[in-house]
């Protein structure tokens, strides 16, 4: 199986087009991350955060788990985007298409992965303005890395559920039964160190845990596990993910 | 050369067989047409030979490539419009056939010419840089089509291509796909519900049912099966010792009784429709209403089945719940 190159960015360039021109699809994605931020940011910020260092205040601890946030949201919906070009026919010009699989595939991920970045990048620039510093211009480049293997692991299993589903309808219980959970056990809203050890144990399993506490080793220059073995797993977890996602897609039928 | 060739085609969903062993033969530069009811198979049939579907058995060939062994040589020797559209609205017009272009690996200048060339051909130049969710339906069916052609398909799908257009809208697209198949040679194949629309454009037509072929060849052969024109009658009171007194007559060549109505088939029906009335009156009916036509492929749908086409659309729902299991299931 071959990628088709021109595939690849045509189809990337499409999700660009349609990111640019959905100005109320920027704000959404930007809206929600901005209002956890800014509201449990400064709603918090007095408290000392366990595990981390006194001079990390919340909102500076806060800040990467909401770009992890972001990813984890925007990523997995960009993947399920799939379901709406089934939805309105638009799958069907693309299967019918004389390229491979895969390149329809790298090229989707190649789409939601920059919109991605686009997003975590709005949102490390307004964490500027609200007066955070990076560390250095490494630190701030390899979190851009993170940023991209966070985003390709929920585009991946975004991927997964469209090729399982046939419609929108399973989209709340994915909302509710997945997306939020991989959320609230990632620790991105507070210390994994407060869970009970067996909740503990479960966040080992979410790849956002790793994802966000990368970005805040990089970041911050503060984080539970070694930055080293975050990023490690965190291309364990996106290659694994891209494999099912491409795997999956391939087997699904396209009418 | 055959554009396409199709031998025992079948294909089942969940134990429903939705296209049950046809063949048939499309020559290149023919306008080939599947007419038939919806759900009679012939979105599957399409979606068979255009590889998006895997046949559950049998075989099928377009442009001399096996569809379910060389898909990307058989995507690139066609061009399908699909029966509901498959364009991104959020893109323009013109975006929207630049991505095709692409995607079928148009290089750079070629791209730009034949993008001029298709929006001209459909006539949607000033339209080119608006975006598609402001399109009308007519203009969204021509993009598509514009859009199909752009590759130089040897073969080109069109699925319903003018179900729920406007009359005038139809007569265009009707003219379009004409043009391209006598001006440029491109072997069409259309589905289709529309017994005018098939009688209009096809060269040959096959009526499809329950996934099987009923009937092959030129609407006028189809109609010559009829052996003239058609009377309908609508009738009031007890029919049976008329239509006894009727299967005498050697000038009606056939008789079919559907719905209180009788259909009777002869030559010249203007000049005996008097004596229809009177032999009615003979045997103590009343004639409520008499109907004569030409023969049209609806008559040939209903001598090959017994129905009617347009019946069956409104039987539609009922058909669909109970000869389908499965059937949620979009395709």
């Amino acid at each position: 199986m071959m990628v088709d190159m021109t595939a690849v960015y045509v189809l990337w360039l499409r999700e660009m087009k349609r990111f640019m021109r959905a100005k109320s699809r920027i704000v959404g994605a930007l809206a929600m991350p901005l209002f956890f931020l800014v509201f449990l940011g400064l709603g918090f910020n007095r408290m000392t955060v366990p595990g981390m260092t006194r001079d990390v205040s919340y909102i500076r601890f806060l800040m990467p788990g909401i770009i992890g946030m972001g990813l984890l949201f925007s990523s997995t919906f960009g993947g399920l985007s799939v379901l709406w070009d089934r939805e309105f026919g638009f799958l069907k010009e693309i299967m019918v298409a004389p390229v491979s699989h895969l390149s329809i595939v790298i090229g989707r991920i190649a789409g939601g992965t920059t919109t991605g970045l686009i997003q975590g990048i709005m949102i490390l620039g307004i964490s500027f303005i609200l007066g955070f510093k990076i560390l250095s211009p490494a630190a701030l480049f390899l979190s851009l890395i993170m940023m991209v293997l966070i985003a390709t692991t929920f585009l991946g299993l975004g991927l997964i559920f469209a090729s399982k589903l046939k419609d929108m309808q399973g989209f709340s219980i994915i909302m509710n039964f997945v997306i939020f959970p991989l959320f609230f056990l990632s620790g991105a809203l507070y210390p994994l160190e407060n869970f009970p050890f067996w909740l503990k144990y479960l966040s080992c399993l979410d790849p956002l845990t790793f994802g966000v506490d990368g970005l805040r080793g990089l970041l911050l220059g503060a984080s539970t596990y070694p930055v080293v073995l975050n990023f490690g797993l965190m291309i364990f977890f996106s290659s694994v993910m891209l494999f099912l996602g491409a795997y999956f897609f391939e087997k699904s039928e396209s009418v | 050369m055959d554009a396409i060739r199709v031998e025992n085609l079948t294909r089942q969903f969940n134990g429903f067989t939705a296209v049950d062993r046809i063949s048939f033969t499309v020559q290149t530069g023919e306008l080939f047409g599947l007419l038939g009811p919806n759900g009679a198979g012939k979105t599957t049939t399409i979606n068979m030979l255009a590889t998006l579907l895997k046949p559950t058995s049998g075989f099928a060939e377009v442009g001399g490539f096996d569809v379910a062994r060389h898909k990307d040589a058989v995507r690139r020797s066609i061009g399908i419009v699909f029966q509901e559209p498959a364009l991104d609205t959020r893109l323009t017009g013109k975006e929207n056939l630049e991505f095709h272009a692409m995607m079928y690996g148009l290089p750079r200048e070629e791209r730009k010419k034949r993008l001029t060339e298709v929006l001209e051909l459909v006539e949607l130049e000033e339209k080119a840089n608006v975006l598609v969710e402001k399109y009308s339906g007519g203009m969204k069916r021509r993009l598509e089509i514009a859009r199909g052609l752009i590759h130089w398909p040897k073969v080109l799908f069109l699925d319903e291509p003018t179900l729920g257009l406007d009359a005038q809208t139809r007569r265009r697209i009707w003219d379009y796909i004409k043009k391209l198949n006598k001006d440029r040679g491109v072997t069409i194949i259309l589905t289709t519900h529309y017994m005018e629309e098939a009688d209009y454009l096809c060269d040959r037509v096959a009526i499809i049912d329950f996934g099987k072929f009923v009937a092959l060849g030129t609407p006028s052969g189809l109609k010559d099966v009829l052996r003239g024109d058609v009377v309908s009658l609508e009738l009031e009171g007890e029919t049976a010792a008329l239509l006894g007194q009727l299967k005498k007559l050697d000038w009606v060549k056939s008789i079919k009784s559907h719905d209180g109505l009788l259909s009777l088939t002869m030559e010249k029906g203007e000049r005996r429709i008097p004596e229809l009335i009177t032999a009615a009156q003979k045997s103590g009916v009343s004639v409520a209403c008499v109907h004569l036509r030409k023969p049209s492929l609806e008559d040939v749908f209903l001598h090959f089945t017994g129905r009617m086409i347009r019946k069956e659309q409104a039987g539609q729902g009922e058909r669909l719940r109970g000869g389908m299991p499965g059937s949620g299931r979009r395709r």
